[in-house]
């Protein structure tokens, strides 16, 4: 799998009332890579994701996969949205499946495979539940679920833990590592939370808003093996140190 | 400690949703006995509970309440399959396609302000006394509200959900069946519910105008022979089973879509 992103601009609106949102983003993502955006709140991050998965159309440039260019949604893209977005009126095991439903699976592999992805991540036991019944990062999680359920080439995740206090959080991105590490999916992260960028992705992608712009990339190879010692580790809190002042200048003088 | 335990199930008594309900409609039927017993009132104007009862009770041996309770539920029912079956499809329409919703809403929204009633004289030129114009004025009363409750139902479907459908590969019939539809469930019921009480209403201005029986056309023959007794009597049916309606939608609701509440 081939992500290609070739200096794709967005704009909304027409004429003088028209605003540019994205500004020639390029950026490759390969089979078995993780790469994260990191920007600010309006920085274009759902946009740029939403061009991906094919719900919305670039104003210029162009996205391919393998060659193909992305023209409407398909389940070779999995997302998961920003906002919880299970079902409410079906159970966990039902929120999983919902996406295996609608490709017409066999009725057998859509069971043997429900109960494998939550087993994956860790809410076998809560498969009867209802979405109001589980917690926010119990709700991410079997949102994670569904979508790798539907056998996608790459995971987009738009910021899938913004919601969710610390804590749970830094389980999260842990679950997210291990996940990926296990699955050795493509995956493309986005996030305003630089710590979480740096812990998890290959690459990282600093984005300037007004427009959105990719300003600057680095490569992170650092040993993810211990993620808790990472954190505090003193080279990762230099890079992270340096990219949020990175971050900072490019913020508006007249902002917060 | 006897004393405490009975003032417990007491409190207990009073919390109950239905307690202090049943206990307004009890008051109302106390002051009414009292005061049209009492002989304040002239007998005429208003009649005594017993009165009432009595007159059920004639009205019940000989069959007539029965029918033309039946006769009233017929028609509201006709009518009203007949609004909701429509209006589910077009307010569907309306909320999930900008340009169907363009072309009908203006013009639904104009005929949703023309009184039901004002339509019967029309309706009995077209169609004469029969069951027809009845079923029809029912229709013309709730089918707009139906729809364009259903079409904002459908509005208001959160974005994520159809577009989680659509990265999931789900296109727009699946999208409908699957998403749309569930998720309207309860606020269609919930229209249909409320919509319900006009159809009620409107069946009973229909039989007050033209018809040889149902509850409706019971009252207006009452006033003809001054007979209050039946006239309260007539109310007092309509009103329970309206109110009997609504509990059936309730539990439905309560009963088909538990995640909604
Ligand atoms: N459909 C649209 N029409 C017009 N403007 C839009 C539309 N969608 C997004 N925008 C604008 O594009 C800009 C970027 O929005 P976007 O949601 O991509 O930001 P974001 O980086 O995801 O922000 P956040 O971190 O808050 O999620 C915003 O200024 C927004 O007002
Ligand atoms: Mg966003």
């Amino acid at each position: 799998m081939h992500l290609q992103v070739d200096s794709v601009s967005k704009r909304f609106g027409h004429g003088s009332s028209s605003k540019l949102v994205l500004d020639r983003i390029s950026f490759d993502l390969h089979s078995g890579e993780f790469v994260a955006l990191v920007g600010s709140s309006g920085s274009g991050k759902s946009t740029l994701m939403r061009l991906i998965a094919g719900l919305d159309q670039p104003s210029a440039g162009s996205i391919r996969i393998d060659g193909q260019p992305v023209r409407r949604p398909g389940p070779d893209r999995g997302m998961v949205f920003q906002k919880y977005s299970l079902y409410p009126w079906l159970t966990a095991a039902q929120n999983v499946a919902f996406g295996m439903a609608l490709q017409g699976r066999p009725r057998a592999e859509i069971r043997e495979r429900t109960a494998f992805f939550l087993e994956v991540v860790g809410l076998a036991d809560a498969a009867r539940r209802l979405p109001r019944e589980l917690s926010g990062g119990m709700q991410q999680r079997v949102a994670i679920a569904r979508a790798l359920a539907a056998d996608p080439r790459v995971l987009l995740l738009d910021e899938p833990f913004g919601a969710l206090d610390i804590q749970i959080r830094e389980t999260m991105q842990e679950f997210l590592h291990r996940l990926w590490s296990q699955t050795g999916l493509a995956a493309l992260l986005i996030t305003h939370d630089l710590e979480e960028a740096l812990l998890l992705a290959d690459r990282v992608h600093i984005l300037a808003p007004s427009p959105g712009r990719i300003v600057r990339t680095v490569t992170v190879d650092h040993d993810r093996g211990a993620m808790g010692q990472l954190r505090v580790s003193p080279a990762f809190l230099a890079l992270r140190e340096e990219l949020a002042c990175c971050l900072r200048s490019l913020e508006p003088a007249t902002g917060r | 400690m006897p004393r405490s335990d009975a003032a417990r199930q007491a409190s207990r008594c009073l919390n109950h949703p239905w307690t202090l309900g049943v206990a307004g409609v009890v008051l109302v039927l106390l002051l009414w006995a009292l005061v049209s017993n009492s002989g304040v009132v002239d007998r005429l104007f208003l009649p005594t509970p017993q009165a009432v009862l009595k007159a059920g009770q004639d009205q019940w041996t000989s069959g007539m309440l029965v029918r033309d309770a039946l006769a009233s539920i017929q028609r509201v029912f006709l009518g009203f399959a007949l609004s909701a079956g429509l209006a589910l499809p077009i307010g569907i329409a309306m909320g999930s396609n900008a340009v169907i919703c363009r072309l009908l809403e203006p013009l639904m929204g104009l005929v949703r302000y023309m009184p039901a009633p004002a339509f019967i004289p029309l309706l009995i030129i077209y169609f004469g006394l029969e069951e027809l114009p009845k079923v029809l004025l029912i229709f013309i009363g709730t089918f707009f509200f139906n729809a364009l409750m259903i079409m904002d139902a459908v509005k208001f479907v959160p974005h994520e959900l159809v577009e989680t459908a659509r990265t999931l590969g789900g296109r727009q019939l699946a999208i409908l069946v699957r998403v749309v539809a569930p998720y309207i469930a309860p606020q269609v019921l919930d229209t249909y519910r409320i919509n319900m009480a006009s159809a009620w209403n409107l069946v009973i201005v229909a039989e007050l105008v033209a018809a040889t029986e149902g509850l409706g056309k019971r009252i207006s023959l009452a006033q003809r022979f001054l007979r209050t007794d039946e006239i309260f009597l007539g109310l007092i049916v309509i009103g329970m089973i309206g109110l009997l309606i609504d509990l059936g939608f309730r539990a439905l609701m309560r009963r088909s879509c538990a995640w909604a509440n």
